[in-house]
C-alpha cells in the first residue's frame, strides 16, 4: 500500500493545488518586491508591479533569475529577510567558479525537510526504518536535507556522511540499515565493494535507496538494485531552490513528483526563453512559492527535462519531471539528438574508467560523426586484444543506452587529452554548419 | 619458471610505436623479442626486455599504460621440425596457447608462449621433461 508523509497536499486535487499556488505566488511576488531591491529593479525594467501578477497565468511576465544574477547579487543581494531571521546557509561546491550561497530561516528548513520526508516515505520509509545518510554533511545540502527528512519520518538516522567505505558497510550490516541515501555512483561503488566481500543481496539488510545529486541511467539503476537487493529511487534538488527533495520518485519509478505546493515549475526554450507546453522537453525554471530567506522567482536551473501531468498510479497529483538529461549550457545536438557531456561522464565512471574524455563531433557526407576519446587506465588494460575489445564494447553499449545514439569510442594513452588551464577541453565540434 | 613479458597499450596513430621505442632507448632498455597485436582501433605491444621493472617504470613516466604478463619461453633447435617437436608436448598436455612469438638466439631459436593457465602448463610440460627458461637464462642467450 502506498504511504504518504503529507497525504492531504501530496494527493490534493489539481484545483486545490492551483488555488494554493495562486495565493502563495501573489504573496511571494509582493514579498520580493518589497524586500529584494535587486529583483524589484528587474521588475521595474519590464514595467511590472506586483499588481500585474494576478495568478500563476501571469508568471511568464516576471523576469528570470540566472546564475549570473546570483553572482552579481552575492552574497546578500537576493535575501528577503534580515540576517537575524536566518538560521543556516548552504553552499554549492563552486567547481565551475560560481559558488552559490543560499540562506534559510527555520521555516525554510522545515519545508525543505518536509519535502525530503515525503521522498523517504515514498520510498517506503516509516519510523521502523534505519536510514543511513551517506551524502556529505556540511555546506553541501545532501546530508542535511535527507538527515532532516529522516528525522521527520522518525527513522533511526545514521549520519554516516560520505567516504570511508569500510565503515559505511559496517554500519549497514551491524545496525541493519534499511534505507541508504547517497549519490548513485557511491551506491554502485558500495554495492561492488560489498559483493567483493562476498555479501549477497539477500544478506544485505537494505530495502530502498534514495539516490541523487548527479546524472544516472536506467541501466545503472538496475545494476544498483541488483547488487544491493533494493529498490532505487531518484531524488532531485538544487541549493538555489532548497536542496534535495524539490522532486522525488514514487513507487512507479517513472519520473519525479515536484513538490509544487512549494516550488512552481515551468519549462522554457533555453534559447528563446518562451514557456513551452507540458510534455515538451526544455529548461526547467523554478519559483519558490513560500521560502522566506532566499526566495528566487523564475530561477533558470539549466537542467533539461520534461514535465508531465499524466495520472500516476501512486495517487500523488503533483506534476512529474523526467530525470534531467544534462545542462542546457553544454548541450550538443548530434544527429538530431541532444547529448550532454554529463551523461557520458556518468557512464564512464559507472564502467570503471576515469571521467576524462573528449567528445569529437564532425560532419562527413552530411552525417554527424560522434567520437569519444577515452583514456586507457592500468585497471582496464590487459595483454589480451579480445578482452579489451570486449570492455570497449560494454562501454559503447552503455553509452548508447544512456545517450540514445551510437558513439565510437577511441582508447587513447593516459594524460593525452588536451587540457587548458588545468581543466580538460571536453568538446571539440568541427562541424561547419 | 615463467618470464615477465612487458605488455604496452598503443593508441592507433602514426608515431606511437616510435615514441615507445624512443622512451625505451633513452631508458637503456634492450628489446630481445617483440610482437604487435593490432586491431582497427588500437594495438598491444608484447616484449621480452632485459629489465622489465626499469622498462615499465620509464614507460609509465611517459604516460604509457604497461603491465607484466607471465609467459613461458622454450628453446628449440634451429632445424626442420624443431617447433613441431615442442608443440607435440603442448597437445599431449592439453595446453591452450593464446598467442606466441619467437626470437633467434646465438645457438637456438626461442618460442614465447602466452597460455591460459601459466603455472599449470609449466608443471605439465616440466613433467614431460620440457624446461622453460628463466629470466636469467634469457639474458645469456
Amino acid at each position: 500500500m502506498e504511504r504518504y508523509f503529507q497525504e492531504e497536499i501530496e494527493c490534493a486535487p489539481r484545483e486545490k493545488i492551483l488555488a494554493l499556488q495562486n495565493e502563495k505566488l501573489l504573496a511571494q511576488v509582493r514579498n520580493v518586491w518589497e524586500n529584494v531591491p535587486y529583483y524589484r529593479a528587474k521588475m521595474q525594467e519590464k514595467n511590472l508591479t506586483p499588481e500585474d501578477i494576478k495568478s500563476v497565468e501571469d508568471l511568464h511576465k516576471l523576469p528570470f533569475l540566472t546564475k549570473a544574477d546570483l553572482k552579481a547579487a552575492y552574497p546578500y543581494g537576493l535575501m528577503a529577510r534580515p540576517l537575524k531571521d536566518c538560521v543556516r546557509i548552504h553552499s554549492t561546491s563552486g567547481t565551475t567558479g560560481k559558488r552559490v550561497v543560499a540562506f534559510y530561516t527555520q521555516h525554510d528548513i522545515d519545508i525543505w525537510e518536509d519535502c525530503c520526508a515525503r521522498a523517504i516515505v515514498a520510498a517506503g520509509g516509516t519510523n521502523e526504518d534505519v536510514c543511513q545518510v551517506s551524502y556529505g554533511y556540511g555546506l553541501f545540502t545532501g546530508g542535511a536535507g535527507l538527515d532532516g527528512g529522516s528525522h521527520k519520518v522518525g527513522c533511526l538516522t545514521i549520519p554516516a556522511s560520505s567516504g570511508n567505505t569500510e565503515r559505511q558497510i559496517m554500519f549497514i550490516m551491524d545496525l541493519s540499515a534499511t534505507i541508504l541515501c547517497c549519490t548513485p555512483s557511491y551506491a554502485a561503488y558500495l554495492g561492488e565493494s560489498m559483493k567483493e566481500m562476498g555479501l549477497t543481496p539477500e544478506q544485505i539488510p537494505l530495502k530502498a535507496g534514495i539516490f541523487g545529486a548527479e546524472a544516472w541511467s536506467e541501466e545503472m539503476r538496475r545494476d544498483i538494485e541488483k547488487v544491493l537487493g533494493i529498490k532505487a529511487y531518484d531524488i532531485y534538488g538544487l541549493t538555489e531552490i532548497s536542496g534535495p527533495g524539490v522532486a522525488f520518485e514514487c513507487s512507479e519509478q517513472r519520473g519525479m513528483h515536484i513538490n509544487e505546493d512549494h516550488f512552481l515549475a515551468e519549462i522554457i526554450d533555453p534559447e528563446t526563453c518562451e514557456v513551452l507546453p507540458e510534455s515538451t522537453q526544455g529548461e526547467l525554471v523554478f519559483t519558490s512559492l513560500d521560502k522566506e530567506a532566499f526566495p528566487l522567482l523564475r530561477y533558470r536551473t539549466r537542467d533539461i527535462t520534461t514535465l508531465t501531468r499524466e495520472k500516476c498510479s501512486c495517487g500523488r497529483t503533483h506534476v512529474k519531471m523526467t530525470k534531467p538529461k544534462g545542462r542546457s549550457d553544454d548541450m550538443l545536438k548530434i544527429r538530431g539528438v541532444n547529448v550532454f557531456p554529463s551523461q557520458i561522464e556518468t557512464v564512464l565512471l559507472n564502467k570503471g574508467y576515469a571521467a576524462n574524455y573528449q567528445i569529437i563531433v564532425d560532419r562527413v557526407n552530411n552525417t554527424d560523426t560522434f567520437d569519444i576519446n577515452v583514456e586507457m587506465t592500468p585497471d582496464m588494460f590487459t595483454d589480451n586484444v579480445g578482452e579489451i575489445q570486449n570492455r570497449k564494447k560494454i562501454l559503447e553499449d552503455g553509452l548508447r543506452s544512456m545517450l540514445g545514439i551510437k558513439a565510437k569510442v577511441n582508447l587513447v594513452n593516459p594524460k593525452t587529452i588536451t587540457r587548458s588551464e588545468g581543466k580538460a577541453v571536453r568538446v571539440i565540434d568541427k562541424r561547419k554548419i | 619458471m615463467s618470464v615477465n613479458q612487458v605488455s604496452v597499450f598503443l593508441e592507433n596513430k602514426p608515431g606511437t610505436l616510435n615514441k615507445m621505442t624512443e622512451v625505451l632507448a633513452k631508458g637503456g632498455i634492450n628489446i630481445r623479442a617483440l610482437s604487435l597485436a593490432d586491431t582497427n582501433d588500437f594495438g598491444i605491444v608484447r616484449m621480452i626486455v632485459n629489465d622489465v621493472y626499469e622498462a615499465t617504470s620509464v614507460l609509465k613516466e611517459e604516460n604509457f599504460v604497461a603491465s607484466f604478463t607471465p609467459v613461458l619461453i622454450y628453446a628449440i633447435s634451429d632445424e626442420t621440425g624443431g617447433l613441431n617437436n615442442l608443440l607435440k608436448f603442448f597437445t599431449e598436455a592439453d595446453v591452450n596457447i593464446e598467442y606466441m612469438y619467437a626470437f633467434a638466439g646465438k645457438k637456438n631459436a626461442y618460442m614465447i608462449f602466452r597460455v591460459t593457465d601459466t603455472k599449470k602448463a609449466e608443471a605439465l610440460l616440466s613433467g614431460r621433461g620440457i624446461k622453460s627458461l628463466t629470466q636469467e637464462q634469457i639474458a645469456e642467450v
